[in-house]
């Protein structure tokens, strides 16, 4: 396939998609899909067919349009109109939608969400473009939309050194969490001596109630691809890994499906585009290992090792697989390159804040009204992403902590709501942009049983190489569900800040590294909670259940709990 | 080979380019505690126990896998250093079995040395007291993994020098287990060799010769080096002399 | 050589010396094998020395049913394992200036701990109720025996501690460089053989 075969594959696209008078876009991602939207799909066809519409209307599945827990999600497209939103679609009103406002004109009022909404309206979508818009299993789709054209165009029009400084230009940072400068990172692995070198797409995203590469992958697999294969020319790979999450068959069998379609047209594989440029893409499936979201533990995984961390330096992009350079980003990165390449560095760098450039995907989750996947500029504030965008916490609710970046983040209080979120200035508070996880809490959520939750979720994922990870964070956890259990003493909390620190600074990796932020920056701003349940035995929450006494109360509380048991006691309630 | 300079603890050294750090700090007579690298085995990083402070960047790195490198200024044991080694050693002794007064290695154990050392006299943390298997399966040998400290000398020694891979690490964190074979009793794995050197690297009690009683297990680690000297420069005498070794 | 004691440690010894004439020395029993004690018995002829500068006010070796008050220093041997121990530890903190684990089982849980792996009531069961001699269950027995902690603790997870003494059971060469250390109103100071556990 050559550029002008591209051309005239959007071209006829266009024209199939313009034949139809509607066309009606039904989220197939994962969160809609979990809430139903098969059967809302087969209903809309089904209706569509037993009307006699299939001509002028058209069904199209797609990927996740945004509001995940309004879904099942359906849009309507009528050529002339603006789009219309329906929420909570089910088999019912999929059938009310065709008859009524396909067929009559007549939308169905009580399913509409208002598409003036701030949820849509506060969003910028340069990531998510094409999510919800397409259908990501076919090619055309994506290539009528300038699918395929930037990577033409980089093949043709730049030299490697020239992406690398494009990138570079654009401010674009990793959006795995740490916010490494992508172009830099290119360049380093561009520069790096070797014959041989890699490309890794990072898709094992592992923070809790985090969903943002699941759902790129869903939704928009040839983007990824694209933005790969950019990267693989710009510096001197001709082979690519996208390491998916186990827990994500839907979005490896769409990559799986879009590399299979992409090197059948000549867009991946060798000789890309007629180019003298090859790139092959393997699927890699992960196995349930949180660390292996860690980038050296990620490349031992795909190498067939056991998933553990090496100590760095070296650096990937040095030594990375199999010795050899390596450049690895994350998925949501490679999402950002195809719109840089295809608009200019200086577009995108229009958007955003000094330092933090472009836009950032969050899962919104928690108590919020609306939840589900944003898109945002950097620099918004977590007022304007909790209150707007997601509708606030509720009547009769009080806002209390926004967590970002999972268990290697840390929580934001209220009186930081106005605090521009990017990489400075979320670091600045203890906490992180992390990959994109962002859970709202209110009065409900006590701060020490929060940290304990992650803490537990650390203890657990840890590797177990080296030791302050392996068994400080089990320490730490120890420490946290006595705070929260009622028996822990006031030493047990500078024993818990000491360990903070030093995993922080001792652990070999960025998981045992980060793995004490959701205790420090609950400390830093809740520490009276902490202070509540030592000296007082109290949850103000009222989450914690105060079951066991510290170990010098034992002395009358247990005889006294063995003469009424009559039996030795589990715990001293 | 080119010469390299730089600093440790404030004192100007020289070293080969390409060298560990760890041994060139142990070539300046610094005593410098490891408790998974053994000389001989691939350097691994994972005790935490020679991690130094080095002036350019502001992470603590291992020492037995960091490069030196010219112009490097690095501190050993400050006092911050030293605080963290104690409360790792302080780690390693709740987190298994480890009574020393009923151990066949007490009194010679790297681990109970190390904590003498250091002055680890008393331990903070809950001691965890997991639920842990003995296997006495085998012939010759005891793997005991009250005592294991997931060092991994014996999967790196059977993988690297023996060549024979029936060690591995099974399950994750505190949960990690070292293995024979596909997780069969040692006396049942078809690929142990019976050569005991992982029972010789192991710093703790974990393996041990069978018939070894409470204090009674003799480690001795210089085969190692006997071994690879033989190998690549063809010398085949032991240091110590003899079969008898280090006592 | 490293400092066991801290400096306020020092301090506080140095206050006991000057309120009385002779220092107040307890040694304590708690769950052990009494090994530390047969060990500081070993001192020998260091006890007649001993004998010169300290009373001893409490000890298994002394008929005193009380622990008393305004003692200087305590060494307490074996760990926490019922609940008795957990009394008289917090007697021993409250009427102590100086508070030292003695030997492993204090220090570590050591031996005492290894029963840390089992339920309370499976082992009562099978100490009392199921092997020789077995008696029945809610005879007068049940009521005799202090109810044990759910896990054997060493000293300083239940009481603050001034002083470690690692062994199992410390050399009477270990015991008199502590001793005398805590007597002269030093800092205990031990070699790096003599902080050995085991």
């Amino acid at each position: 396939m050559k550029r002008s075969d591209l051309q005239a594959m959007a071209r006829r696209e266009l024209e199939r998609q313009q034949a139809v008078r509607c066309r009606l876009l039904c989220c197939a991602s994962t969160p809609c899909l979990s809430s139903g939207a098969a059967t809302v799909q087969q209903a809309l066809e089904q209706a569509v067919t037993d009307n006699k519409l299939d001509a002028e209307v058209a069904v199209v599945s797609t990927g996740c349009m945004g509001p995940c827990s309004r879904g099942p999600m359906v849009t309507v497209q009528v050529a002339g109109q603006e789009d219309i939103y329906y929420e909570n679609v089910t088999p019912e009103s999929a059938q009310r939608i065709v008859v009524e406002h396909v067929m009559a004109n007549q939308p169905v009022a009580e399913k509409i969400m208002p598409s003036d909404l701030p949820f849509f309206a506060k969003q910028h979508k340069i990531v998510l473009a094409n999510s919800g818009l397409i259908d990501p299993e076919r090619l055309e789709d994506y290539v009528a939309r300038d699918g395929y054209s930037a990577l033409a165009h980089a093949l043709r029009e730049m030299t490697p050194e020239e992406v690398c400084a494009e990138i570079s230009k654009s401010g674009l940072r990793g959006r795995g969490g740490a916010g490494y400068p992508t172009g830099l990172k290119w360049d380093l692995v561009r520069k790096a001596p070797g014959e041989k070198k890699y490309v890794i797409a990072n898709g094992d995203e592992g923070d809790p109630g985090a969903y943002m590469d699941r759902t790129l992958m869903e939704s928009d697999p040839h983007r990824l691809l694209e933005g790969m294969a950019i990267a693989g020319y710009a510096v001197g790979a001709d082979q690519g890994f996208l390491y998916v999450r186990g827990e994500y068959p839907i979005a490896a069998k769409r990559l799986e499906k879009a590399i299979r379609t992409a090197e059948r047209r000549g867009l991946l594989g060798s000789r890309v585009l007629e180019s003298s440029f090859s790139f092959r893409i393997d699927i890699r499936i992960g196995a349930g290992a949180f660390v292996c979201g860690e980038e050296t533990a990620l490349m031992a995984s795909i190498m067939g090792r056991r998933g553990q961390p090496t100590p760095r330096p070296p650096y990937p992009a040095q030594s990375g697989l199999w010795e050899c350079p390596t450049l690895i980003n994350n998925v949501e990165t490679f999402g950002n390159i195809v719109p840089i390449i295809a608009h200019g560095a200086d577009w995108f760098a229009s958007v955003g804040t000094a330092k933090s450039k472009g836009s950032k995907i969050f899962a919104l989750a928690g108590k919020v009204d609306t939840t589900g996947l944003i898109e945002v500029p950097m620099g918004i504030t977590l007022r304007e992403v909790i209150y707007d965008i997601g509708g606030g916490v509720g009547e009769g609710h009080t806002f209390k902590a926004a967590q970002t970046g999972g268990p290697s983040g840390g929580c934001i209080p209220a009186e930081h709501l106005d605090t521009p979120m990017d990489y400075e200035s979320l670091r600045a508070l203890g906490a992180i942009m992390g990959s994109g996880g962002l859970i709202v809490m209110d009065n409900a959520s006590c701060m020490p049983d929060v940290a304990k939750f992650f803490m537990e979720f650390c203890t657990d994922e840890s590797c177990g190489k080296c030791v302050p990870c392996r068994v400080g964070t089990v320490q730490m956890h120890r420490i946290l569900e006595r705070i929260t259990n009622g028996s822990a003493t006031a030493a047990d909390l500078q024993i818990l800040e000491e360990l903070c620190t030093m995993v922080q600074e001792t652990s070999l990796c960025g998981l045992g590294q980060s793995a004490p932020n959701p205790v420090l920056s609950t400390l830093r701003f809740y520490r009276e909670e902490y202070e509540a349940h030592i000296q007082r035995r109290e949850c103000p929450a009222g989450v914690c259940k105060m079951t066991e006494a510290p170990t010098l109360a034992l002395m009358e509380a247990l005889p006294r709990r063995i003469r009424e048991l009559g039996t030795i006691p589990m715990s001293l309630a | 080979m080119a010469v390299i300079t730089m600093t440790i603890n404030d004192e100007l050294v020289s070293g080969v380019e390409g060298q560990s750090l760890l041994t060139l700090i142990r070539e300046q007579g610094i005593e410098l505690p490891t408790l998974c690298h053994l000389e001989g085995l691939e350097a691994r990083g994972g005790c935490r126990l020679c991690l130094v402070e080095v002036q350019s960047t502001h992470r603590l790195l291992p020492a037995c896998t960091t490069t030196a490198q010219e112009g490097m200024a690095i501190q050993t044991h400050s006092e911050r250093l030293v605080r963290y080694r104690r409360m790792i050693l302080e780690l390693l002794f709740a987190e298994r079995n480890h009574v020393c007064a009923v151990c066949v290695m007490n009194g010679r154990c790297e681990l109970q040395d190390e904590a003498a050392k250091i002055g680890m006299d008393h331990v903070r943390y809950d001691y965890l007291v997991p639920e842990l298997p003995l296997d006495a399966s085998h012939d010759k040998f005891i793997i005991d993994h009250n005592r294991c400290i997931l060092c991994t000398r014996c999967v790196s020694v059977c993988d690297s020098v023996e060549g024979a891979h029936t060690w591995d690490v099974m399950g994750r964190g505190v949960n990690s287990r070292v293995i024979t074979d596909l997780n069969q009793p040692w006396g049942v794995s078809r690929s142990c060799t019976s050569c005991g050197k992982c029972v010789q690297v192991c710093p703790t009690g974990a393996l041990a010769n069978k018939g070894s009683t409470v204090a009674e297990m003799v480690k001795r680690h210089d085969f190692l080096q006997w071994i690879l000297d033989g190998r690549e420069k063809k010398q085949w005498v032991m240091q110590n002399g003899g079969s008898e070794g280090r006592r | 050589m490293t400092t066991l004691a801290t400096k306020k440690t020092a301090r506080k010894a140095e206050k006991a010396e000057a309120a009385v004439g002779k220092i107040r020395l307890a040694t304590a029993w708690l769950g052990g094998c009494s090994g530390c004690h047969m060990s500081f018995l070993d001192l020998d002829e260091k006890l007649i020395d001993l004998a010169e500068t300290v009373e001893l006010v409490y000890s298994p070796i002394a008929d005193v049913k009380e622990f008393p008050h305004n003692v200087d220093v305590t060494l307490v041997e074996g760990a926490v394992a019922n609940v008795d121990h957990l009394e008289l530890a917090e007697k021993i903190r409250q009427r102590s200036k100086l508070v030292v684990s003695f030997g492993d089982c204090a220090v570590t849980g050591n031996v005492t701990s290894l029963r840390n792996k089992f339920p309370v009531e499976d082992l009562l069961t099978r100490v009392y109720h199921e092997g020789p001699g077995a008696v029945p269950r809610g005879g007068e027995t049940d009521k005799i025996v202090p109810a044990l902690i759910p896990r054997v603790l060493p000293l300083h997870q239940v009481i603050e501690v001034d002083a470690f003494i690692p062994g199992c059971p410390p050399d009477p060469e270990r015991i008199w460089a502590a001793v005398s250390a805590l007597l002269a109103g030093e800092p205990v100071v031990l070699t790096e053989k003599m902080r050995m556990f085991g």
